[in-house]
C-alpha cells in the first residue's frame, strides 16, 4: 500500500517537508532498539518506534529504511526532521501506541515483518 | 583509496557520522548496493561501540578492488571476556545507553554478521582494535 494509506491506517500524519509520492509498503517493523532494527530488519520496512533520538534516522539511513513512524504522540526534533529529508525518508506521527499502530496496520494489509530468519 | 576518520566519544548524537559519510562514498564509487549496506551497518555498530566504551577513536577504511578493511582503533577499557562479549544479547552497556536505543547487546553479532571476516584485538586496560573484510563479489 501507498505511505499515503499507511498514514491514514495508523492515523498518522506526515511530518512537514518529509512527503513523497511513489513510496509503497510492503512489510513494517516495530522496535525501540535500534541496535535490534539493524540485526533482524532485511527489507525496506516501515519503522515504528517510541525513540525520538537523531541515531533513529541514521539508522534508517544506514538500512535503507525510506519511512519511520513515530507512535505515542512523539514528535522528531527539527534536526531528525533535517537529517530525513535530506535522505529522502518519510517521517510520520500518531497518537496510537506501538502494538494498535502495528495492529491496524496490519489490518490494513501490510503483513510482512520484513525480519530476516530468527533461531 | 584510503579515509580516515577521527570518531569523537563525547557526543553520542554525532556517533554514526563516519559511518553515514563512509556509505555515501561508497555509493558514489559504484560499490553494489548489498556491500554497501552491509559495510555500513558494520561500521555503525563499531562507531557506537567506540563512542559508548570507549570515548571515541580512529576509523581507517581501505577500499581495494576486491574487498574492503574497516579498522576501528580506540585506547579505551578493552573487552574483558571477548567469547561472552560476542553472544546475542550479552551487553555491558549503561541503562542510559539503552534509553538512547542501543546496548541490546547486538554489536559485535551484529558486526560478525555483517563482514566476512571479523578480528577483534582487545585487553583489558589496552584498548580494542576491530578489524573488518567485507569482499566485493563480481571483482576480479
Amino acid at each position: 500500500m501507498t505511505i499515503q494509506d499507511a498514514a491514514k491506517a495508523i492515523e498518522a500524519e506526515i511530518v512537514a517537508g518529509t512527503e513523497r509520492d511513489g513510496l509503497d509498503i510492503n512489510s513494517a517493523c516495530g522496535a525501540d532498539l535500534m541496535s535490534d532494527v539493524m540485526a533482524f530488519v532485511k527489507d525496506r520496512v516501515l519503522l515504528l518506534t517510541g525513540l525520538i533520538n537523531i541515531q533513529v534516522i541514521r539508522t534508517a539511513v544506514l538500512m535503507d529504511i525510506e519511512a519511520v513512524c513515530f507512535v505515542r504522540g512523539k514528535a522528531p526534533t527539527e534536526e531528525m526532521a533535517e537529517m530525513a529529508r535530506e535522505n529522502g525518508i518519510v517521517l510520520l506521527k500518531t497518537r496510537l501506541p506501538l502494538f494498535l499502530a502495528c495492529g491496524r496496520l496490519y489490518e490494513a494489509g501490510v503483513r510482512e515483518g520484513g525480519v530476516r530468519a530468527i533461531g | 583509496m584510503h579515509y580516515h576518520f577521527a570518531v569523537p566519544g563525547d557526543d553520542f548524537a554525532r556517533a554514526g557520522n563516519a559511518s553515514a559519510e563512509m556509505k555515501k562514498i561508497l555509493q558514489r564509487l559504484g560499490i553494489p548496493h548489498a556491500v554497501v549496506k552491509r559495510t555500513a551497518v558494520a561500521m555503525y555498530e563499531a562507531e557506537i561501540n567506540m563512542v559508548v566504551h570507549a570515548g571515541g577513536g580512529e576509523a581507517d577504511i581501505d577500499i581495494g578492488d576486491d574487498e574492503i578493511t574497516i579498522v576501528m582503533r580506540d585506547s579505551g577499557p578493552g573487552i574483558a571476556d571477548l567469547e561472552l562479549a560476542m553472544q546475542d544479547g550479552y551487553s555491558t552497556a549503561p541503562e542510559l545507553v539503552r534509553e538512547l536505543g542501543f546496548g541490546a547487546g547486538m554489536g559485535l553479532p551484529n558486526m560478525k554478521r555483517n563482514a566476512d571476516e571479523l578480528t577483534i584485538d582487545t585487553a583489558p586496560g589496552k584498548g580494542t582494535t576491530v578489524t573488518m573484510r567485507i569482499r566485493i563479489p563480481g571483482a576480479e
